[in-house]
């Protein structure tokens, strides 16, 4: 009777004691970021290895998420007669949801598990430990800079993302539907507030680029240094990264939107 | 002479205890003779006791070597005199510095002094040998390219491996790693170089090499060095001073002529590599006959 109540109490115990961990590694990680203004080359090949390796990946995304946003749209507002608000429909869809979460989900799945694999590759191969032992912090030295890197990218590629998808939009909406091509633009550019949807989109995006590479780095370097230790943090990462984006979307979301 | 429970991790046993714990340095040598002293040093890692009450010393300028069987914290001690790892108890001293109770811009500061080789090398995947060697020096000193080239190409020729520069890591043996490793160790010119199971997993000729390096290493560049290895010939052929622990304590001590005259059953087992002894092949079981006839699957 009691042995799944001490379980779960020791479960709940280590998932603590993990939170804090990954705490104290995020303040280390924030008390070294002078190191990336010193060592900007080492910002930029994060920058490069998050963000523009990932552009690709967002890119052809974002536009079969606006096509497919455009073919959906178009069917439900035609039913209302309301076909040349699609625009609309899919530019907001984009820069206020769809935008950052898909590209939060793909930037998880793509450059957060080679972040957690790398880190705890180097851990298991006493990489990370042969630097402390020539007087270098590796977590300043390896992990700030991975952590400015997804930090400054994930906005970018969100705003690619969203950019990316309108234009999808209109390929199907304005090119293969027949929407009116003035109307496609005009009533996106009368409707999608700027501060109020764009703005916060980005924001979104900055919040999510924190998490998912936080995430990343932390199962990286708590893993156990084996082979099938980094293969569970691996898996860990995309996961955890994955569940902590939709649940902070929805606070995100009521904050931002909920008036 | 007490009776202290000795095993490999394998196979528990009860033999006499050899050996009181320091004898590296002389009893009334000056402070300044022993480059490290720890006393009473005691370490567990979860239940498991690995180190119980230990004394231990390294003379300066002395190749010394820790040996002892697999699973006996011999890396572990490395790591507690590079504070990698505090003790439970006890003191760590390096070069009279207190290492178990340094913050850590001051732990830094003195492994600015000492060099490390892993077991594995630790190199840096994504740098080159030359980049690799570079590193603690680009890191800790304001030196020219040019005075930087230098200083890693005499690195990499000390330990014959400057053609080498231009591989990746990835390009290169097991031993040539190590040896890049040992490079890039005696970068910054350290007091002490610690070595852990340098030898593990080396062809004949890696392994001479290494031997030979360690001591010339050692004696040329004044250094300090502790050589953590099971590998018994080996590393009795170039130490000054031998550790042999298990079970948490130190087994025997004393120059490689000393303990190779030592009769206790369990360092004879050992240094002879016999395999059965006082610390027995087969882990304690219940009798054979009767574990067959059990009904079971597991």
């Amino acid at each position: 009777m009691l042995d799944p109540v001490a379980e779960l109490g020791r479960s709940g115990l280590k998932a603590l004691a993990g939170l804090g961990r990954a705490h104290l590694l995020l303040l280390h990680i924030l008390a070294g970021s002078a190191e990336v203004l010193w060592r900007p080359r080492l910002l930029l090949a994060q920058v490069f290895n998050v963000g523009v390796l990932s552009v690709l990946i967002v890119a052809v995304s974002g536009l079969f998420v606006g096509m497919v946003l455009a073919l959906q749209g178009f069917y439900v507002l035609s039913q209302f007669g309301a076909e040349e608000s699609l625009g609309v429909m899919v530019a907001a869809s984009l820069v206020r949801e769809l935008g950052p979460v898909v590209t939060a989900l793909l930037v998880a799945g793509r450059a957060g598990s080679a972040l957690t694999a790398e880190i705890g590759l180097m851990k298991a191969t006493e990489q990370l430990a042969g630097l402390e032992m020539m007087a270098v912090d590796p977590v300043r030295r390896i992990l700030t800079p991975r952590f400015y890197g997804g930090l400054i990218s994930m906005p970018l590629l969100v705003a690619l993302f969203s950019a990316v998808g309108v234009l999808g939009g209109y390929f199907v909406g304005v090119g293969l539907l027949g929407v009116d091509d003035g109307a496609f633009w005009s009533q996106m550019q009368s409707k999608v507030d700027f501060r109020e949807d764009v703005v916060n989109g980005v924001i979104k995006g900055l919040v999510f680029g924190v998490v998912v590479t936080w995430i990343a780095l932390f199962q990286g370097y708590d893993s156990t240094p084996t082979s099938a230790g980094v293969s569970r943090a691996t898996t860990r990462a995309v996961v955890h990264a994955a569940l902590a984006v939709l649940a902070l979307d929805f606070v995100l979301t009521a904050l931002m939107f909920g008036n | 002479m007490t009776a202290a429970a000795v095993g490999t991790g394998s196979a528990p046993v009860s033999v006499p205890m050899s050996v009181p714990a320091s004898g590296a340095c002389a009893a009334d040598a000056a402070a300044s003779e022993c480059l490290v002293r720890i006393r009473g040093l005691r370490f567990s890692h979860g239940p498991r006791v690995i180190f119980d009450d230990v004394d231990l010393d390294i003379r300066r300028g002395s190749v010394t070597a820790v040996m002892g069987p697999s699973g006996t914290g011999k890396t572990t001690l490395l790591k507690l005199i590079s504070g990698q790892l505090r003790p439970d108890a006890g003191t760590i001293e390096v070069d009279g510095e207190p290492v178990h109770a340094l913050r850590q811009s001051a732990l830094f500061k003195l492994r600015r002094r000492m060099g490390m080789l892993f077991q594995s090398g630790a190199l840096l995947t994504d740098l080159s040998v030359f980049d690799n060697v570079a590193y603690p020096l680009r890191e800790h000193l304001r030196l020219s390219p040019a005075m930087v080239r230098k200083l890693v190409l005499l690195k990499l020729e000390a330990v014959g491996l400057r053609g080498a520069r231009d591989l990746m890591p990835n390009e290169l043996s097991g031993g040539m790693a190590r040896r890049v490793a040992l490079a890039r160790a005696i970068a910054l010119d350290p007091m002490m170089i610690l070595y852990d199971e340098p030898f593990t997993g080396q062809d004949p000729i890696s392994m001479g090499v290494l031997v030979s390096l360690i001591r010339q290493l050692n004696d040329a560049s004044r250094l300090t060095s502790i050589v953590v290895s099971h590998d018994v010939r080996e590393t009795a052929s170039i130490a000054d001073y031998i550790y042999v622990i298990s079970n948490g304590r130190v087994m025997a001590a004393g120059t490689p002529a000393t303990i190779a005259a030592e009769r206790s059953e369990w360092v004879r087992q050992f240094m002879d590599g016999l395999p059965d002894g006082p610390v027995h092949f087969h882990y304690p079981a219940p009798d054979l006959a009767a574990d067959l006839l059990t009904r079971g699957v597991g």
